[in-house]
């Protein structure tokens, strides 16, 4: 067989294996989405889920995942910003530091199930705080931590060294030069790498059947006060995510329309998580734009 | 003409490389000073020692002293950061920050804590007309400094040195990565500056150093042969090497 045909087979199979990838993804997000869609409605979104009858919604599961997102990355990117820095710019290259990234790269690939349930037996039972929206948070923490806390240092080591030098050279400090170039020049990248985990926590429901549990009690939304345990914002309460949700209502939803209900709340889901990826497209490159140039 | 600085025996190693062996040079207030050799001959070394940018390069020892304004600049008590305020550097390769042409220039101000809008109007003004790119940016200084060519990017870079105001302004082959036309303006700017800026510049191309500095300095593997005006050091060398290297022998 000579070069030219070889080639021309490689090219084919080429196209043939990406051709296969891409047809699987497109029939699954169809199925999901030709599925569900016609599911979703303001009742829908809104209402509360019923366990024995038909017509429940996902009001609260919805707000619950976002509640959860939002508290998830209040704890984490603070410490992953912090981490990445100082892995980035301030560790010096040694067996301590190696053994830092050894660590974060395996804990990234930790299954969520274990996160949850180590999150169960730490946070619910240690710390006794019971299967709960905080319990929930945390856990979600340790799952995000070693994926924000690299993806945080891989945008900062895309800035060039020459950007650190002409800081000094301007007679900035390191931690000037750290805050005021290298972190805003990376900033774009930054934000691109939350959005892309608020999508994987958003849709994570293994860390979170052990922790935030598996219940949605009713909610007072008229009730703001954190402390009352009726309240949206109570971080004590009982939380089931729309995660949790699609997975509980498959395994033992009793309710005569689950079927429904589960291919809709998979459409939110997936549409949620789709709108996460393109708000960090372009929230990405909008904020270079008004970074670099009015 | 009083000397604003001087290297006192100035040597460098890198582990136990001796990259810079001992070192005595004096730099005299205003003018052009160029260093000159072949690569690998520890110029660069040399000049990035001057401002202290090898603080920041792992297992380094540097041994000997460095005066400026008759303090020794590795001295413990030295602040880096002001030194490097009144020793401002301009590199190989034009390093902008990927913000506008007008927050690049005005960068080392602000952080000294220079907020007024006219101040900084007038300093972005001015050094850009010193760095000789103001008619060619006027009109857009809000554009992001990327967007420039590569002379350009490093006029901006000039013009973000002189904003501060430094005494002295090293170079570091700051025309290397660009093309003769750029580098043609940019030796322009420097002969502009030369009257109010201690400019020290290394530079692999001779026929620069011999149309814009004033003195040259001649380093040979780590140590430094000859240093003398430029026109004596070009016509008539006292060093076999030197004369070996402007003749190009070697190099």
């Amino acid at each position: 067989m000579n070069a030219k045909r070889t080639d021309k087979m490689a090219t084919g199979i080429l196209y043939g294996v990406a051709a296969f990838v891409v047809i699987i993804l497109v029939a699954l997000l169809g199925y999901i989405l030709i599925q569900g869609v016609p599911k979703i409605s303001w009742h829908f979104l809104t209402s509360p889920a019923l366990a024995f009858e038909a017509g429940g919604g996902i009001g609260i599961q919805l707000f619950n995942s976002f509640y959860l997102l939002f508290l998830a990355l209040l704890i984490s990117l603070p410490i992953s910003l912090g981490a990445g820095i100082y892995l980035n710019e301030y560790a010096p290259q040694n067996t301590v530091t190696g053994l830092i990234r050894t660590t974060i790269e395996i804990l990234s690939s930790l299954p969520s199930v274990v996160v949850g349930l180590f999150g169960y037996l730490f946070f619910v039972v240690q710390f006794k705080l019971g299967f709960s929206i905080l319990s929930g948070a945390f856990a979600l923490t340790v799952f995000n931590l070693p994926i924000l806390t690299r993806s945080i240092e891989e945008a900062l080591a895309n800035i060039s060294d020459n950007q650190r030098e002409a800081g000094y050279a301007l007679g900035l400090s390191r931690w000037e030069t750290v805050t005021k170039i290298v972190v805003p020049a990376a900033l774009p990248s930054i934000i691109t790498g939350v959005v892309l985990s608020a999508g994987r926590i958003f849709g994570e429901a293994a860390a979170l059947i052990y922790t935030a549990g598996q219940s949605a009690p009713a909610l007072d939304f008229t009730n703001w006060n954190p402390f009352d345990i009726s309240s949206p914002l109570s971080p004590l309460r009982p939380a089931e995510t729309l995660a949790v949700h699609i997975w509980k209502i498959n395994s033992e939803g009793i309710m005569p329309d689950a079927k429904a209900v589960s291919a809709g709340a998979s459409a939110v889901l997936i549409i949620a998580v789709l709108l996460f990826n393109f708000l960090a497209r372009w929230l990405g490159k909008r904020l270079y734009k008004h970074l670099t140039a009015e | 003409m009083s000397t604003i600085l001087t290297t006192e025996n100035l040597s460098l190693f890198y582990g136990k490389k001796e990259a810079l062996k001992g070192v005595n040079l004096d730099f005299e207030d205003r003018g052009i000073t160029a260093l000159i050799g072949p690569s690998g001959c520890g110029k660069s070394t040399f000049l990035r020692c001057l401002n202290r940018m090898n603080d920041l390069i792992p297992n380094v020892t540097i041994t000997g002293e460095v005066n400026f304004n008759q303090h020794n600049i590795y001295a413990p008590t030295m602040d880096t950061v002001q030194l490097r305020k009144e020793i401002g550097m301009v590199f190989q390769q034009p390093n902008p920050f990927p913000f506008s042409i007008y927050e690049n220039v005005v960068y080392g101000l602000r952080l000294a804590g220079v907020h007024d809008k006219e101040r900084l109007d007038a300093a972005v003004e001015k050094s850009l007309k010193q760095a000789a790119i103001w008619d060619e940016v006027k009109d857009r200084l809000h554009a992001n400094a990327l967007s420039l060519s590569g002379g350009q990017q490093q006029r901006v870079c000039i013009a973000r040195v002189l904003a501060v105001e430094p005494d002295i302004i090293l170079l570091d082959e700051a025309t290397s990565a660009l093309d003769p036309i750029s580098s043609r303006m940019i030796e322009e700017t420097l002969l502009n500056l030369r009257q109010d800026y201690s400019i020290i510049t290394v530079t692999h191309n001779m026929q620069q150093a011999s149309r814009i500095s004033d003195r040259t300095a001649f380093f040979l593997n780590g140590e430094l042969i000859e240093v003398n005006d430029t026109k004596q050091i070009f016509m008539n060398p006292v060093r076999q090497e030197t004369n070996d290297y402007i003749s190009g022998r070697f190099g």
